[in-house]
């Protein structure tokens, strides 16, 4: 019930405070009411219609980086 | 699909699995709850208890809004939807939840009434406009995820000047329902059941924020590990309360930073700070009455609020005895100790809370098949991560 889904804005209709995200090939029409400042090429979570905050695409590379390293530490110790 | 794909990688889900059987100090137990019906969606689906050294156990806790709605509720929903020729919009997962007399919101729609599944606030509005002479109620339920819509929408009512829409509003809020597990006698009495960690919701935390977590971490010296709902995520958070365990810290940490700070969504707090505000006190399937666990809409928006336009009659129903909710949900009995469990409790016939929507521990153990005995049947294919 909590679960959002990330996307990505391609198009934004100020006047509305609407966006059009892309959800892998689908396509949607969602508020910008409870969030601020999102530009085009902006990942965002969805939820009932909202977008409900920014993703931050430098945060999610140092997650993965995160997982990654202690890969390699993985490798290196037997 | 972006920021899904790479958070469910085997190879890295099998390192980290490496990580955690490493750092788990044999000689003790950890005993984590996660809240969010989400993380034991996930946990089940993608079998990450699999993944885990034995004593690295997973507690599955309250926190699907669907499971915790009390009976009392829907049945006044469906009341409204019969009784006062309202049209009923509610979000899917509410449909087919068992109300009093085998009742649900799907059965007394075919029978008639007018009940409309939205996916969102901004539909219901819609639907009153295009419906001036009928009144319009928007089913409200959810964590603090779902609440900011529902105040958008009545804003926006009020705006338009919408005379016929209004909110019957069940929101509720994680940290409430969190701080009534740990104090129940249960939990409190030492060595009776073991909580030692949480893995903090993620999508209700964007919102408010990994801030409303540090008086438990504090007060109740267990570490919190606010975790997105990808398998990666829950299982570097399991790393991390693993190691602040090891060291004998309790603090709050943030797994979930790509979408998560400590303040949350300024904006949309601000919203629901204008148009609701808290109640004294309110049920919860499982858990009771939870003081100050639930939101109620302000008096400057009550024409706005289904509570004072319908009479709506205060109703306790109680679950079915036999069933083991209330202690599943604090962590202290397994879905599989419950009698009632894949016999006269199922998916399809729920009755009790745990059943109820597939982010139920119930639910979820019935789904999934690893932990049900022989007598019942695994309705779905595990899968594995990819
Ligand atoms: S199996 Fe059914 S009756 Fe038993 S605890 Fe779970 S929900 Fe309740």
């Amino acid at each position: 019930m909590c679960h959002a889904i990330p996307a990505q804005i391609v198009a934004i209709d100020e006047q509305a405070d609407t966006a059009t995200v892309a959800l892998g090939e689908v396509k949607k029409d969602v508020s910008l009411a409870l969030v601020q400042d999102v530009q085009l090429g902006d990942y965002v979570l969805i939820h009932v219609g909202y977008a409900l905050n920014k993703i931050s695409t430098e945060e999610a590379e140092r997650t993965l980086q995160l997982f990654a390293e202690m890969a390699e530490l993985d490798v290196v110790q037997p | 699909m972006k920021y899904v794909d790479e958070f469910r990688s085997h190879d890295l889900a099998q390192k980290l699995s490496k990580d955690i059987r490493r750092e788990a100090n044999p000689d003790r137990h950890y005993n984590l709850m996660e809240f969010c019906g989400g993380h034991t969606h996930a946990i089940f689906r993608y079998g990450v208890q699999n993944l885990m050294p034995p004593n690295v156990r997973f507690v599955h806790g309250p926190g699907c809004p669907v499971c915790v709605l009390p009976i009392g509720r829907i049945d006044n929903a469906i009341e409204l939807a019969q009784k006062h020729d309202v049209i009923l919009c509610s979000y899917g997962d509410l449909l087919r939840v068992p109300a009093s007399g085998r009742k649900s919101l799907l059965k007394v729609s075919a029978e008639g009434a007018d009940v409309r599944m939205v996916y969102s606030t901004q539909d219901v509005l819609k639907i009153a406009r295009e419906n001036p002479d009928r009144e319009v109620v928007f089913f409200a339920i959810g964590f603090e995820t779902t609440t900011p819509p529902s105040a958008v929408a009545i804003k926006q009512a009020e705006a338009e000047g919408l005379k016929n829409f209004s909110v019957f509003c069940n929101h509720v809020l994680t940290p409430a329902a969190i701080q009534n597990i740990l104090e129940s006698p249960e939990v409190r009495e030492i060595g009776s059941v073991l909580i030692d960690g949480f893995f903090g919701p993620s999508h209700v935390s964007s919102i408010i924020g990994s801030q409303p977590y540090e008086f438990f971490a504090e007060e109740y010296q267990r570490p919190v590990v606010i975790a997105g709902f990808e398998p990666l995520d829950v299982m570097q958070s399991t790393l991390m309360l693993i190691r602040q365990l090891n060291q004998g810290r309790h603090e709050v940490e943030n797994e979930y930073t790509r979408v998560v700070s400590r303040e949350g969504n300024r904006k949309a707090q601000s919203l629901v700070a204008e148009v609701l505000e808290l109640r004294r006190s309110f049920e919860w399937r499982g858990l009771g009455l939870v003081p100050y666990s639930a939101l109620q809409i302000k008096k400057t928006f009550a024409e706005f609020d289904a509570e004072k336009r319908f009479d709506i009659p205060e109703s306790r129903v109680f679950d079915v005895k036999g069933c083991e909710c209330p202690r599943i949900l604090r962590g202290v009995k397994r879905p599989t100790d419950c009698k009632l469990f894949g016999t006269v409790c199922t998916p399809e016939n729920p009755m009790g809370s745990c059943m109820v929507s597939s982010e139920g521990a119930c639910a979820a153990y019935w789904s999934y098949g690893r932990f049900s005995q022989p007598k019942s049947q695994p309705k779905t294919e595990q899968e594995p991560v990819v």
